[in-house]
């Protein structure tokens, strides 16, 4: 086995922060080549930090780590960006809290991809943003399902494979995507989806972000897509994630 | 961890057993508290128990304001000497010290006992943020100082508070967010700094 180097230098967002102690800190980050990893901040609680916001939820940091027996160490941090924007407003910082809850339940330690990392930097980008922040949510929620391999089948009845018809049809978590209305009056928990609904999620599949706010999406629509979504998460990662009941108390 | 007591008389065993469970007691640092305490005279460890009892005994939280205190209300919410129209929110009881030490604040408090928390689970209805709506209610209070932390959970908080009060037209201000006294410009992150520069004062 090779000897790996005692101390290296990593891009990471800051997922999720724990108390440690009397100063520290115990950082959960997203890492584009090492996955997840969680490491100590020492002292990072106190005023005079070095660390200080360099290591603040929700921040894109260089930091360099060194190898500790359980946790790795943090000792040096620069931001690289700080998404300013998405701490001035309560409902782009509780967005960006959920994203962050939603990484860190969908990533496992040690995978590598940038390409996934990237596009959590281009969300948090669009989340300082964008006006339309549920739009977001649910283009990234789809986008990393797919990439976490659980693309929703939306094309085809994901029961029978028959083709789909114009008109109310199902959605199963089960059967990870939308069964036609026979396979649908079979399954007891599938629940029904609209037409638009299904036509706006199968152009966000392909779209980017630009084109996805051009779509023009009511009240009615925002709820059903944001429920679809939800329940087919808790049914992925079976447990419902905490920080969505204060996205809901900041919409009432 | 479990630890291993082989031949230890129970009593001792115990008593090693419980202190390890305090933050920052390994099992060697019980071991020799523990042994200290039964080598040293009967009333040395009754003070210590009565101390250790009295702590959940004689201690409530004040009705008003929420902090730890032994008279009702506490000593800082009774005294007729303090500015009542002020009060100033705090995440823990602890954070009431050192803001008393400064002197420059004669106002009352409000003790929150957290901060929001989604991914935790803690929202608004989990601190006593509905108690501070509450005191507001008789118009007494001008001002509200919120003295959460200067991070992003204490930044939710402030603003989720500042949302709901803001209708009742009561003066709100944040404590001051920038460059902390005896720090380094060099290690100075870019929202630190974007509002140390935002918050510059005239000399």
């Amino acid at each position: 086995m090779t000897e790996q180097p005692r101390s290296y230098q990593t891009e990471a967002i800051i997922i999720r922060r724990t108390k440690l102690g009397e100063a520290d800190r115990i950082l959960t980050l997203f890492t584009p080549e090492y996955g997840k990893l969680r490491a100590i901040a020492k002292g990072s609680r106190r005023p005079g930090s070095k660390f200080g916001g360099h290591v603040e939820l929700l921040t894109h940091s260089l930091l360099q780590l060194a190898r500790g027996h359980n946790l790795e160490i943090v000792t040096q941090a620069q931001t690289m960006n700080s998404f300013l924007p998405l701490r001035e407003d309560l409902k782009r910082l509780s967005s960006g809290l959920y994203l962050a809850e939603l990484i860190d339940a969908f990533i496992s330690e040690d995978i590598e991809d940038r390409d996934l990392f990237d596009f959590v930097i281009m969300t948090l980008k669009e989340l300082s943003t964008a006006e339309n922040l549920d739009t977001v949510l649910r283009y990234f929620e789809l986008h990393l399902l797919h990439k976490m391999g659980y693309q929703p089948q939306l094309q085809t009845c994901s029961g029978c494979g028959a083709r789909l018809y114009p008109g109310t049809n199902c959605f199963s978590a089960a059967h990870g995507g939308v069964l036609c209305v026979e396979c649908g009056f079979d399954e007891p928990a599938a629940r029904s989806i609209s037409v638009n609904a299904l036509k706006v999620l199968r152009l966000w599949q392909t779209c980017d972000y630009a084109t996805a706010y051009k779509v023009n999406i009511n009240q009615e629509l925002t709820i059903e897509l944001e429920s679809v979504l939800r329940e087919y998460i808790r049914h992925v990662l079976e447990k419902q994630l905490k920080s969505t009941a204060f996205l809901d108390m900041l919409r009432h | 961890m479990k630890l291993d007591f082989n031949n230890t008389a129970e009593p001792i065993a115990r008593l090693i057993e419980e202190f390890n469970k305090l933050p920052g007691i390994g099992p060697k640092s019980a071991q020799r508290l523990t042994y200290h305490l039964l080598q040293s005279p009967q009333e040395k460890s009754e003070e210590l128990a009565k101390a250790i009892l009295s702590l959940k005994q004689d201690l409530s939280l004040c009705p008003v304001c929420f902090n730890i205190t032994d008279v009702n209300p506490c000593s800082l919410c009774s005294d007729s000497g303090r500015d009542h129209t002020k009060i100033c929110v705090v995440e823990d009881p602890a954070d009431i010290l050192p803001l008393e030490r400064t002197r420059k604040f004669n106002g009352v408090y409000h003790v929150l006992h957290g901060v929001i928390s989604p991914a935790d689970g803690i929202g608004p209805d989990e601190i006593k943020i509905k108690e501070l709506l509450m005191r507001l209610q008789d118009g007494a209070v001008t001002e509200i100082i919120l003295a959460t932390n200067p991070n992003t959970e204490g930044e939710a908080t402030a603003m989720y508070i500042h949302g709901l009060v803001a209708p009742l037209g009561i003066q709100m201000t944040r404590l001051a967010r920038g460059l902390p006294y005896g720090g380094d410009l060099e290690y100075a992150d870019d929202v630190t700094l974007s509002r140390a520069l935002e918050g510059r004062q005239q000399l």
